[in-house]
Formats: structure tokens, C-alpha cells, sequence
């Protein structure tokens, strides 16, 4: 039988309050007194994520779809075997991470997509988009036709240098949301957000490489 | 009080270190080893027909599967922390025109998200992102929430000595005050828009460049780091201390130098983005470090506590560990990027994610997310890097523990950030799994992968995260935190082949809906293990005996007992030198071929007759004879561990097994 020997004395004293409820203490800053609040009123009442939160969020969606899109073509038109594995694995990160995202909004009530009367120009599928309501990094439909057109070595490099700014794009849309006052104070979306930075990352330098490779 | 009563493990401790420091330290250069695609061990996938393959989902009724463990409580979150009633930050709604329908409330959540554990005589401290819950565990099947401390920042890694509590703040939304408000902006601030930018020129744009834009102000109540607490009262608990960092507090590890009484200290790993340094002055980003020699990334920071003063708690040096001493580069080890054709993506090492020490052999053991590192501690203040390793499964390196001997260290990979389903039917065994690594002559070699066995739907958030020691004597145990994989203990005595030995799992927390949940971290104390569920609260469970466990191990391993446990701050375990401990030895002989089946039943009848308050004179004498047969049996022994054992039990039989204690 096992035993513990709760020998310590080092909690002592009797630690709750005089009904036996547990204690609920809000600290203050370093020196201050700390606050007593009760079961009622440590239950904040219902509040709203950031729209800044959630546009990102929203752009994301569209930004990561047009990953997917490149990796589709990849399938297709590209030539380089170590290329088409990348693709795979970028086109399964970023479909999960689109899951994800359309999750969190859906969980928040939030539609997945932008407001269209933010986004003039747009088609409802969000591909026929004039430059202004890209997302930073992403293609633009100019780009798009271009390696839609191309095959072999040319995609190759297309696809190399194309998903390289689109990659950096998702990197200046992390920094954004987190260089906006308010936002990203959601802790889901903060962690959402931070490894998509690591991994995107990781991911331009792969293609860097490729890219080094090429010229020799 | 815990500090006194923690000598005799400190006693152990001084021995070994002083042991440890013998060696001459290697020098700090870059041993960045790349090995190719890795042809060690890796446990196989368990079967479709594995009693946790397909388990009901369900928030507080899920369909549960248990193996080698008995759940003796499950304690929901506490208000202000519980599904339902936690509320993410709030924040002004700045962005869009006012015409826009203002965002609706969450509809599915889990309240917020419980983290890691520490404990401190009978007190076991959760962490949270909104705070930390104390709860009484005097009896682990009724434990008692005692306070509920709320100080929003996240992930609220925690970790306990003497009256100090320490906790980990990162996210943006902590403020100093402890203030659930996040942090508003000033009355009158008007954002600037900001220019739209060309699709096209987010490649090649310098970076100063890339940001014409409007920072939020930098807001001195924002906290991001460490914060100390004191628990003295603890129904009250005040903080003392607040030591703001660069990169915020993702982990940190207490360091406990044996040489030094009147400090503590506590090693950070941040990871968040670096702070303006508008707000926090001396903080410098940017990654390139030929332009920013002075950046905040690239090191780690170590604060050091007076323990008679906490509040003068403060950063005393931020070593740069990753750097190449041959060419100076602080950016010197892992660049980000994969391994070649069909290997893992893996994070750039500009930072660690976390550290365990082991002041036992004067190591610490760095998961710095692209690469594992070998660190020796003797002067806590000055890290030496004395080994890295990097692997082609590994996307970001997590954690690390070491084995008790100081012999091996096991890894951890969290493929995907913990967010992420990654213990489905396709995901590799080798990816996002434990690597154990066997350490001598103090470098780091492959020998194999764990994963948690049973496949898992892609409603779960699966992959390796924290555990602990079960100072089962004579093996290498560890009990693991899966996030919704649940539970898995792996014996990993032979480093190239580990085996599953106990399991705990749930269905998803909801039926269609992917939520955030599972356990954070799993960890052995004092005969019970404690799991903190991100969405669900806390479980206590304890080992019971099975096909791979026996009964005298458990209790063996349940004399262990800890005043104080901060799991990364890893403590020595000893045993008491008796019979307890001498029949865990002989259920473990008894699995190999080393000792007859004979001599073992022998060997156990002899303990029974001995093991009684007055004992034959020649049962004794026997039991000392056979003692020095087994040591010298040892030389033969089909096993390292066996041979291990064997002397182990050798030592005990020495002693006549009186060893009470």
C-alpha cells in the first residue's frame, strides 16, 4: 500500500477562507496588496475576441488556400521529386492549419471568410482579387496565370520563388498582428500564430536551398 | 521547512556533482551533427483493436481506456477557469469600420488552458493561462483546491521552493498588476492605417523596411517574464517580484546550486517575439546577428534570487550557448530548415524551449528548439554548451529528462506545436516523438524512438509533451503527458528498445468539433501520478500491478519521497538500502536469464525468513553469502541491467537488508 508521508510543514496554517471555501486572490503588482474575489465575480461575463484577431485569422484562411492552390499545380506541372515532397507536406500543414482556423472562428461565431465590403475587387471565391486585397505575400493573379502555365524546371523555380514570398508574407502578417495594439491577446491564437512563424521559417530556408541548388 | 528538509538529497547531490566536475569540460564549439536518415529502433504502431482506438468523445463523459493505472480522481477547473466560464481577453475593436457587426462570444470552449505542475509537501500547484490553482493533496483521491491565484500572461509554467512560487508569462495580454483587462489602449490613441502593401515585395524587403507602420505604445504595465509569488500565507499569496525579459517567459527551470545558499536561480526560455525596446529598454531584435550583434534572440536569460530578498530578483547573464566558437557566429548551431529529401522541417535554435537540470551530475539537458544540447552547470550563472545534436525526425525540440544514472536522455519532439493532430494512423512513429539518446564520456548518441502507440483521431491534439521519472529502482521509467493522447509510461532501462508499460487515454473532447485539451504534463509524486488537463482539470491516478509491473516494484518505488518537486529541476532519486527495494530487484531478475529460476525462488525465500524481527543467526549469515555470489554473479550477467540489479541487490544482502528507512 502506498503510503505519503505528509510530514512537511510547510503549509502549516489552515488556507482557506473561514467557510472552507477556497481562497480566489488576484495579486497586485510586486509590493501591492493582493485582492479577494469571489466565485461570482472571477466569472468575467462574455466578451469578444479582437477584430484585429479575427481578420487575421480570416486572411490567413485566404492565404494559406492559395498555398494549397500552388501545391495542386506542383502535382501536375512540377518536375523536381524533393519539390513535390515538400509540397505534400506543405499542402497537409496548411490545409490542418486552415481547419484550425476556420475552428476557431466558427467557435467564436465568426465567419471564415473577410466581409465582402472589405474586400472590393474579390470574387467570391477570393481568387480573381486585384492586388490590393491580397494578403502580404500571396501571388498575384498575374503570378498565378504564370505558373499555372509553366511546367518542368520553369514551374520548379516559379513555384520556389513564389512560395518563398508567400511564406515571407505570412511572416509579416504574424508581425502585424502582433505589432497591433490589442491583439493577439487570445492565447490559442498566440501560440497558433507563433508556430506558424517557426514553420514557415524553417520552411523558406528549405526552399532557399532548392533555390541555391538550381544555380549550380 | 522544505529547504532544510531537502539535505538529504542535497548531500547526494554534492557528491556527484564534485564527481562530475573530475572531467575535463570540452570545449564549447559547434558539434552540429547532422546524421542521415535515421536507421535506430522506433516502437511500432499498436493495433486497430488497442482498447483506446476509437474511445467516445465527451467533455466531463468520455469513453476512457485505462492499462497499469487506477484513476483515483478527476477535479474539474475552478471558476474563473472552467469551460464556460473563462473568457479570452477583450480587446478595442480598432481595426475595421463600425459598420461591421461586432465578433460574438466564443460558442465552444474549454475555459483556460491548465499547464504545467510543481509540487511542495502537500500542495501541488497548477499552472494556467489564467493564473494558478493550489490544491491540497494530503489525499490524493479527495484533492482539495486551497486558492485560486488569478494573474492572466500564459502558459504559467510554474515552479515552487521554500515560500516562493515562480510562474511563466509570455502572452501579451499580462500585465504586471495581474489585471484580466489585458491591456487597453490610451484614452485618444488613434491607430494609423497602415499603407497597403505590394503583394510582390514581401520577398528580399529589408526589414526595417518591411514596417512603416504605427507600433501599438510600449505599455510598462505589460509583463512579460518571470513573476515570483510568495506562498508563505498560503491562502494569500502576494507577488514579491516581476523580472521583465526580451522574449517573455515560455519555461523556465529552477537551478538550485549546491555551492550557493543564498540564492536560487532560474534559467529562462522565451520565445515569443522581442519587445520594443520602448518598452523594456536593452531589448534588440532582428535575426541576423552580423547587423544586430546585440539582439535578443540567440541566448537565454538566467535570473538570480536572493532567497532573503526576492524582490531584488534580476537577470545576471544571458549566455549565448548556441554560439560557434570557432567562428565567434551566435547563431552557430541549427539554421531551420529540413535534413534533405524526406526528412523533418525543423525550428532555427535561436532559442531554448526548455531546460532540465540535473545538478545531480552537473548537466543540464537544452531543448532549444532545432537542436538538443548537453550543458554543464557548475557555475549555474555561466553555462558551457558541451554537446548539441540535431535529428532528421525532429521539428521542434521540446523538452528533455534525463535517466536517474545520468546515462541517457530522452527528448522530446512537438511536431506541430501541440495544437495539431499528429498521432493519427499517417503520422510517422518517429515524428513528433520521444528520441533517447544514450549519453557517455558526455555526448549524445541516437539509440531509438518512442511514441505513444494507439492511433488517435484528428479530433485530438496528439504529440510527445512533459513527464516524469517513476523511481521504479533498476529501471528507466517515465510517465509522459500525450495532450489528448492521454497517458503513456515508457520503460526505456534498454535505450535502443523501449517498450509501452502502462496507459491512460480519453475520447476527444467533443464529437465534431476540434478543441484544444489533453494533458500537459504527467508526473510522479510520492507514490501518485498527477495529470494537469488543459480542459478538463487535474487527475490523480496510481500504478497497479500488471504483466509488466509487479507489485513489490510499485511499493519500492512509492519509498521514494520527495519534500519538493519541480520535475526540470530534476532531482537525485536514492533508495533505501531493504527489502522492499531488494524484491523489486528480484521480480526484475526474474524477467531475464541471468539468475535461475531456481535460485531466484530460493533467493526470495530466504528474504521472507530473514525479513521478521528476529531472525536465525545462519539465515543471515546465508543471506550474506549469497550477496557475494550475486556480486560476483554480476560479472556474467546477460544484461547491463541485470548485472546492475545484481550488485544493487548484492549491496542490500550486504547490509543484512536493515536498512529501514
Amino acid at each position: 500500500m502506498p503510503l505519503v508521508l505528509c510530514s512537511s510543514t510547510l503549509f502549516g496554517q489552515v488556507p482557506s477562507a473561514a467557510d472552507g471555501s477556497p481562497a480566489i486572490v488576484q495579486p497586485g503588482a510586486p509590493g501591492e496588496r493582493s485582492k479577494i474575489l469571489t466565485k461570482e465575480n472571477v466569472v468575467l461575463a462574455p466578451r469578444a475576441p479582437s477584430l484585429a484577431d479575427v481578420s487575421f485569422m480570416q486572411g490567413m484562411i485566404m492565404h494559406h488556400s492559395q498555398a494549397v492552390d500552388m501545391t495542386d499545380l506542383l502535382r501536375t506541372r512540377g518536375r523536381s521529386k524533393e519539390l513535390q515532397e515538400l509540397g505534400r507536406r506543405i499542402s497537409i500543414s496548411q490545409s490542418d492549419e486552415i481547419k484550425f482556423m476556420k475552428r476557431w472562428l466558427t467557435d467564436r461565431n465568426q465567419a471564415t471568410t473577410m466581409d465582402m465590403e472589405n474586400m472590393k475587387g474579390m470574387d467570391h471565391k477570393g481568387h480573381n482579387m486585384d492586388s490590393m486585397a491580397l494578403m502580404p505575400g500571396m501571388l498575384t493573379p498575374v503570378q498565378m496565370k504564370e505558373l499555372a502555365h509553366s511546367s518542368g524546371a520553369r514551374f520548379d523555380h516559379l513555384f520556389l520563388t513564389g512560395m518563398i514570398q508567400h511564406h515571407n508574407g505570412a511572416l509579416v502578417m504574424v508581425e502585424d498582428l502582433f505589432n497591433t495594439a490589442g491583439a493577439g491577446q487570445d492565447p490559442v491564437l498566440y501560440d497558433f500564430a507563433t508556430d506558424i512563424d517557426n514553420t514557415q521559417r524553417a520552411e523558406i530556408e528549405i526552399m532557399k536551398r532548392m533555390l541555391e541548388k538550381e544555380k549550380k | 521547512m522544505s529547504v532544510q528538509r531537502a539535505s538529504r538529497l542535497s548531500r547526494g547531490t554534492l557528491t556527484l556533482s564534485l564527481a562530475a566536475a573530475c572531467f575535463t569540460p570540452a570545449l564549447g564549439h559547434a558539434q552540429d551533427k547532422i546524421p542521415g536518415p535515421s536507421t535506430v529502433y522506433s516502437n511500432p504502431r499498436a493495433s486497430s483493436s488497442d482498447p483506446r482506438v476509437g474511445l467516445k468523445p465527451g467533455l466531463y463523459d468520455a469513453g476512457e481506456a485505462i492499462f497499469g493505472l487506477e484513476k483515483l480522481a478527476s477535479i474539474p477547473k475552478p471558476a474563473g477557469f472552467a469551460p464556460g466560464n473563462f473568457i479570452p481577453t477583450v480587446t478595442p475593436q480598432i481595426e475595421l469600420p463600425p459598420a461591421n457587426q461586432p465578433p460574438r462570444p466564443p460558442s465552444v470552449q474549454f475555459g483556460s488552458t491548465n499547464s504545467d505542475l510543481a509540487f511542495s509537501g502537500n500542495h501541488v500547484f497548477v499552472g494556467n493561462y489564467n493564473g494558478i490553482n493550489f490544491y491540497d493533496i494530503d489525499n490524493p483521491a479527495q484533492v482539495k483546491l486551497t486558492t485560486s491565484l488569478v494573474c492572466p500572461g500564459g502558459q504559467g509554467d510554474v515552479s515552487v521552493y521554500g515560500h516562493l512560487l515562480f510562474m511563466s508569462a509570455e502572452a501579451v495580454n499580462g500585465r504586471l498588476d495581474c489585471g484580466t483587462q489585458g491591456l487597453p489602449l490610451p484614452e485618444g490613441f488613434v491607430p494609423a492605417q497602415a499603407p497597403p502593401r505590394p503583394a510582390n515585395q514581401a520577398e528580399e524587403t529589408p526589414e526595417a523596411e518591411r514596417r512603416p507602420r504605427t507600433l501599438p505604445p510600449a505599455d510598462t504595465n505589460r509583463f512579460r517574464g518571470v513573476r515570483i509569488f510568495d506562498i508563505g500565507k498560503l491562502s494569500s499569496p502576494q507577488q514579491v517580484a516581476a523580472v521583465q525579459t526580451c522574449r517573455g517567459s515560455h519555461t523556465h527551470t529552477l537551478v538550485i546550486d549546491p555551492n550557493d545558499k543564498e540564492n536560487v536561480y532560474i534559467y529562462v526560455s522565451g520565445t515569443g517575439t522581442v519587445r520594443q525596446a520602448a518598452e523594456l529598454s536593452g531589448c534588440v531584435s532582428g535575426d541576423d546577428p552580423a547587423a544586430n550583434p546585440d539582439t535578443s534572440l540567440f541566448s537565454i536569460d538566467i535570473i538570480k534570487v536572493p532567497l532573503a530578498h526576492p524582490e531584488q530578483a534580476k537577470i545576471v547573464s544571458s549566455p549565448r550557448i548556441f554560439t560557434d566558437s570557432q567562428t565567434g557566429n551566435i547563431n552557430g548551431l541549427w539554421k531551420r530548415g529540413n535534413h534533405g529529401p524526406g526528412t523533418q522541417t525543423t525550428s532555427g535554435t535561436d532559442k531554448c524551449h526548455d531546460i532540465t537540470v540535473y545538478s545531480g551530475v552537473g548537466l543540464a539537458a537544452g531543448a532549444c528548439s532545432g537542436n538538443g544540447l548537453l550543458l554543464d552547470i557548475h557555475d549555474p550563472v555561466h553555462p558551457v554548451r558541451i554537446d548539441a545534436v540535431s535529428d532528421p525526425n525532429y521539428a521542434f525540440w521540446h523538452s528533455a529528462t534525463f535517466n536517474n544514472a545520468g546515462t541517457k536522455v530522452l527528448f522530446t519532439d512537438e511536431w506541430g506545436g501541440g495544437g495539431q493532430p499528429r498521432c493519427r494512423e499517417t503520422d510517422p512513429m518517429n515524428w513528433g516523438a520521444d528520441a533517447i539518446f544514450e549519453l557517455s564520456n558526455r555526448k549524445l548518441k541516437l539509440a531509438s524512438y518512442y511514441k505513444m502507440p494507439a492511433s488517435q483521431s484528428d479530433l485530438e491534439n496528439c504529440v510527445a509533451h512533459n513527464g516524469s521519472l517513476i523511481p521504479i529502482p533498476g529501471r528507466d521509467i517515465f510517465v509522459q503527458a500525450w495532450y489528448q493522447g492521454g497517458v503513456s509510461m515508457v520503460d526505456f532501462t534498454d535505450a535502443s528498445r523501449p517498450f509501452e508499460v502502462a496507459y491512460f487515454d480519453r475520447g476527444p473532447l467533443d464529437a465534431e468539433k476540434h478543441g484544444l485539451g489533453g494533458y500537459w504534463s504527467v508526473y510522479w509524486y510520492n507514490g501518485y501520478i498527477y495529470g494537469s488537463e488543459i480542459a478538463r482539470g487535474v487527475d490523480v491516478f496510481k500504478m497497479t500491478p500488471s504483466k509488466f509491473i509487479t507489485q513489490n516494484e510499485i511499493d519500492a518505488a512509492n519509498q521514494v519521497h520527495f519534500d519538493i518537486l519541480n520535475v526540470q529541476n530534476q532531482p537525485k532519486i536514492t533508495w533505501p538500502q531493504n527489502f522492499v527495494v531488494a524484491k523489486a530487484y528480484l521480480d526484475q531478475l526474474a524477467r531475464g536469464n541471468s539468475v535461475s529460476a531456481s535460485k531466484i525462488s530460493a533467493l526470495g525465500a530466504l528474504i521472507a525468513r530473514v525479513d521478521v524481527s528476529q531472525p536465525e543467526a545462519a539465515d543471515v549469515a546465508q543471506l550474506k553469502t549469497a550477496g557475494a555470489a550475486l556480486d560476483k554473479d554480476a560479472a556474467q550477467a546477460k544484461t547491463p541491467a541485470d548485472a546492475e540489479r545484481m550488485r544493487a541487490l548484492a549491496a542490500i544482502f550486504a547490509k543484512g537488508g536493515a536498512a529501514h528507512f
